[in-house]
């Protein structure tokens, strides 16, 4: 039996600290969710692994002086869910994050760990890019952040440097008239990984729309940004001709591969049918706000 | 003795398993262990198809921590020209499934095995073994198997006269066919494919095993035969049965695919060779590439009819998928397809198709889903073009009593007419459907009947009365769908006492007499009926005992509500004798009461099913949700009819994984690409809606509750009855299963 060295540090700096004396071995242990499974087949077997739910900053949700947020990484999708103004803010990503598995996933399973997982499918990725999020991550030399679609590098793997740690995400204030939804294609009603994600963030003003940004999963080795998608949506009052657009960007913006959970086809197909679904459910809640 | 009241049959008693479950108490297979206990891991082929040059376990056995190591050589050969037969297991077969002797059939077949002092040296001992392949070109699917030119698994195997993959073929016949499509007014002939699927039971295979020095075995794991496996055990080890003990475990789950073996024999090797207690438990992956599943199918069917819908002819083509090793479950389909319908002119083939895929296992009612999906899509078909109601076409064609059957006796009760009939009458085929009810939405209503044979066979169970004046009731049947309970409330209803009085236990091998499998809907028919004749000699003996203390004769004694009373007032005048009073003095009037009944039951007639379903696609993402589902069956008699809805809401459920989302995906070296429960879909809860059992109860009268089986009839009709629905809503017809998301959105592109 290999022994595995488990740390729990109370500061970043300490976690840092140990993650990048390390050098590759360690892994990150927020709620497990994945890295216990990947570890029980045999296919992660870190020397250390390192528990950030005991850093405060990972495990707190803030609201920024601007108005936004700023979520702990480790913040699992029920705390999330229980907090009294971030649903209303941003019922997309939410609704993203409390998609991954079973109810009992849920109470463990962060953003954090879903971006850094780097699965083209993770659930809460394509929202939070269509968030607009910014990663805020702490490593050897220093704090820097990067927008969430900067972070992914394909399957599996992530643009961080060795010995980093995503801290937070932070979301922007939200203007009158905005909305964001995600919704996933999944053969089952639940308990099951998307063969097409979808994330729009709209805001409108006086049915014109502003801003929209689209994020895409599971078509391509990383999570997309769909600026192309996003384009075809500002200035429109979400015409059909405008929503065709968009979901012809989007199907553009798809490299899929055949596998097991879906076909080329099938995947290109319904990342159009899923943009014009999910914009619709973003413009209704930008319209109530 | 059988005109009796229903203080406890048909009632929902609490089950004799639950708190066990419930509490986590259950001792499931894995859940045993022993001092000294070793590790077993088995090694498989990493190959779909090869030839074995030559095995080195010499690194193996040198790894300290290892204590044994065993390959096909140490397992009894069966050679390959001469069958030998147990049940409808061909040792042939079985001797080269559970461990690979000339050559590995498919990606996951055993090869070797190992006992360690821990799960992690005996994977190290695995990855030391060296095996010399000669890898082969495999051939997975059927159509690609029975082409020319195809691999050839089997050099010993001939189809008309060449060296073929088809391993053997069944034929029934009736009539004469082809004057049969001469006659019809309407001819529709339709080729339908089917996906392998598993059985998907939530507990994988394990057992443990303790061969001591004096040569006898113990064998605890979780099956659905005990006696299954002592025999094969000791066939393939050539430990005589007499020394072997094979102990039930409760079982979590096994729908058919339990009633053979796996590990057992190759644990008891190791223990052997050993000389430790060995288990081995299979993981999820190795239970999805390595045991089970039912088989995928190619069939065309043919079938005729007058304009009036009356059928006059039909001929079904059944292809099915046996794995590495003969054996598929042809006499589902061939049998099954037609059997509930009067059709005078037959023509019915199956062929036994090998190919580098896990040799099948029995799945409810092997074999029947897929024929069924093949005949019931033509007759809806076939109502539909001469604008008949389906369920009266089914109405107008059923079998009668006395007719003979396709498969051979000739009819008893035939309860196919009262099926169909509950579902004409009930509130879901009359309810309105909306058939567009949102854009880019579709809805549609389908209907299908299904048949399976029901068995009897052996059976045996003790009935003792305990010194307390309680029963404790011993059966040779592992437990997988309610016989307990439903024995509970049999024995409690005869001896006339509370049924929290009557404890209801599985014996083992050398425990109990013979009894054999739990499947073909066969245990609760065959345990009743054992148990009711024990019962009845138990109440005799408890007669003779009144009779001796009041010293009146027997016959003027009768039972009633547990007690023995004067049958009538010339018999004298006493005060009643209680079961527990009688107990008390059992001794001193001849010894202790009880009884042990064997029989080779007989006497069960066919189950019929008749479903109607609900479905709504959504057309843009090709997605079938069920939405409403009722199933009629006739049942015989519900002993405990919470179980009985269970399994009719099983084996629907199962169905509908089977027709919307379950298949085996292979990887272009013939490696199953989906072995977990992530990516091989069966249902969730949230994927099915409540299933609405209708339980018709007609006795049967050649038992004397009444009881015909259960489990297997309900798997037979959703995939017929989901792909009507479908075409309902869309107008296109499925031939090829599963009608899943993909498929459903390039059919519907397709049709533009």
């Amino acid at each position: 039996m290999t022994d595995i060295r488990y740390l729990a540090p109370r500061t970043l700096d300490e976690a840092v600290g140990a993650f990048a004396a390390a050098a590759g071995a360690a892994r990150i242990l927020a709620g497990g969710t994945d890295l216990l499974v990947q570890m029980r087949a045999g296919v992660a077997k870190p020397g250390t692994i390192i528990d950030i739910k005991k850093i405060p900053e990972l495990t707190t949700i803030e609201q920024t002086a601007e108005g936004g947020f700023r979520i702990g990484a480790a913040v699992p999708g029920v705390v999330l869910a229980d907090h009294p103004a971030f649903g209303k803010a941003w019922p997309g990503v939410l609704e993203a994050i409390n998609l991954i598995g079973s109810k009992q996933v849920q109470g463990r399973a962060s953003p954090g760990g879903n971006l850094c997982n780097g699965s083209p499918a993770g659930d809460s990725v394509p929202a939070m890019i269509a968030a607009g999020a910014v990663v805020t991550v702490q490593g050897p030399n220093g704090r820097r952040s990067m927008p969430v679609e900067a972070v992914p590098a394909g399957p599996g793997r992530t643009n961080l440097t060795p010995g980093e740690i995503v801290v937070s995400f932070t979301l922007p204030p939200r203007p009158n008239g905005s909305g964001d939804a995600y919704l996933r294609m999944i053969p089952r009603t639940e308990m099951d990984i998307a063969v097409v994600g979808m994330g729009v963030s709209l805001t409108l003003e006086g049915g014109v729309v502003k801003a929209a940004r689209v994020g895409l999963g599971a078509v391509a080795p990383t999570v997309l940004l769909v600026e192309d998608a996003g384009r075809a949506l500002v200035g429109t009052r979400l015409e059909d001709a405008a929503l065709e657009a968009a979901a012809a960007a989007c199907r553009a913006a798809c490299k899929p591969i055949n596998d097991k959970r879906g076909t080329i086809a099938y995947r290109i197909k319904v990342a159009g049918v899923l943009l014009k679904r999910t914009a619709a459910i973003a413009a209704q809640r930008a319209g109530g706000n | 003795m059988n005109e009796m009241s229903t203080k406890w049959i048909g009632k929902n008693t609490i089950r004799p398993d639950g708190a066990d479950k419930v509490t986590g108490r259950a001792g499931y297979a894995a859940d045993n262990t022993m001092p000294g206990m070793m590790w077993g891991k088995v090694l498989r082929s990493p190959h779909a198809h090869a030839v074995i040059r030559s095995i080195d376990t010499s690194k193996a056995e040198a790894l300290p921590g290892v204590k044994a190591v065993v390959t096909a050589k140490d397992i009894v050969e069966f050679p390959l020209d001469k069958s030998v037969m147990l049940g409808i297991q061909d040792m042939r077969w079985m001797c080269r499934n559970v461990m690979a002797r000339e050559k590995a059939l498919f990606h996951g077949h055993p090869v070797a095995a190992v006992a360690a002092i821990s799960e992690e040296v005996a994977a190290q001992a695995c990855a030391l073994i060296e095996v010399d392949y000669e890898v082969l070109p495999h051939v997975i699917e059927i159509e690609d198997a029975i082409k020319d030119g195809a691999p050839i698994l089997h050099d010993f195997i001939r189809h008309e006269g060449k060296p073929s993959n088809i391993a053997g073929t069944m034929v029934l016949k009736a009539g004469d066919i082809e004057k049969g499509f001469a006659e019809a007014d309407i001819v529709i002939e339709r080729t339908f494919t089917t996906r392998p699927v598993h059985q998907g039971y939530i507990e994988p295979h394990a057992c443990t095993v303790s061969y001591a020095a004096d040569g006898r075995v113990t064998i605890w794991s979780s099956s659905q035969g005990q006696f299954m496996v002592r025999a094969m055990t000791s066939l393939l080890t050539g430990i005589p049965q007499s020394n072997i003990r094979a102990i039930p475990a409760e079982i979590g789950g096994g729908f058919g695919a339990k009633t053979i073996v796996y590990l057992e024999p190759v644990a008891v090797l190791l223990s052997k060779k050993s000389g430790r207690p060995v288990k081995i438990v299979m993981s999820r992956d190795e239970v999805q590439r390595a045991t089970g599943p039912a088989p995928g199918s190619l069939m065309t069917v043919k079938i005729g009819a007058k304009k009036d819908g009356t059928l006059v002819a039909a001929k079904g083509d059944f292809y099915l998928q046996a794995g590495g090793l003969p054996g598929s479950p042809l006499r589902g389909p061939v049998g099954c397809s037609f059997a509930a319908y009067a059709i005078p002119n037959v023509l019915s083939t199956g062929y036994d198709v090998v190919s580098n895929r896990s040799k099948v296992a029995a799945y409810r009612a092997p074999g029947a889903p897929h024929g069924a999906f093949a005949a019931e899509s033509v007759l809806d078909e076939i109502a539909q073009a001469l604008g008949l109601d389906p369920l009266d076409m089914r109405v107008r064609n059923s079998a009668k009593p006395g007719d003979k059957a396709i498969y051979g006796p000739n009819f008893g009760d035939v309860t196919f007419v009262e099926t169909i009939d509950a579902i004409r009458k009930h509130p879901h085929y009359s309810a309105p459907l909306e058939k567009n009810p949102r854009p880019g939405v579709k809805r549609g209503r389908g209907v299908a009947s299904g048949f399976w044979y029901n068995a009897g066979g052996e059976s045996s169970v003790q009935v003792n009365i305990t010194e307390d004046g309680n029963v404790v009731v011993t059966t040779g049947h592992p437990d997988v769908g309610g016989s307990r309970a439903s024995i509970a409330n049999v024995v409690a209803e005869l001896i006339g006492i509370e049924h929290s009085r009557v404890n209801v236990i599985i014996g083992d091998t050398q425990t109990i007499g013979f009894s054999n499998l739990t499947g073909g809907s066969r245990v609760t028919f065959a345990s009743a009926l054992v148990a009711t004749a024990a019962c009845e000699k138990v109440v005799e003996q408890l007669k003779d005992r009144a009779a001796k203390i009041w010293k009146i004769e027997a016959d003027a004694i009768k039972w009633q509500d547990g007690m023995a009373l004067p049958a009538g007032d010339n018999a004298g005048k006493f005060p009643p004798l209680s079961l527990k009073e009688l107990a008390a003095k059992a001794n001193e009037m001849g010894g202790p009461i009880g009884n042990q009944t064997q029989l080779n039951t007989t006497g069960a007639d066919p189950g019929y099913a008749t479903h109607c379903v609900d479905v709504e696609v959504d057309v843009d993402l090709g997605i079938v949700r069920v939405l409403r589902y009722t199933a009629a069956q006739d049942v015989g008699r519900a002993l405990h009819p919470a179980y009985v809805e269970g399994q009719i809401q099983g084996g629907v459920v199962q169905g509908i994984g089977w027709a919307l989302s379950e298949e085996y995906l292979y990887d272009a070296k013939g490696r199953v690409d989906n072995a977990s429960f992530l990516d091989y879909r069966m249902p969730v809860c949230s994927d099915v809606p409540m299933i609405e059992p209708i339980v018709i109860e007609i006795p049967n009268s050649k038992h004397p509750q009444g009881v015909r089986g259960v489990g297997e009839a309900p798997i037979v009709p959703p995939l017929a009855a989901i792909a009507n629905a479908v075409h309902d809503a869309l107008g296109v017809r499925f031939y090829d299963l599963p009608m899943s998301p993909p498929r459903v959105s390039a059919r519907l592109e397709a049709a533009g």
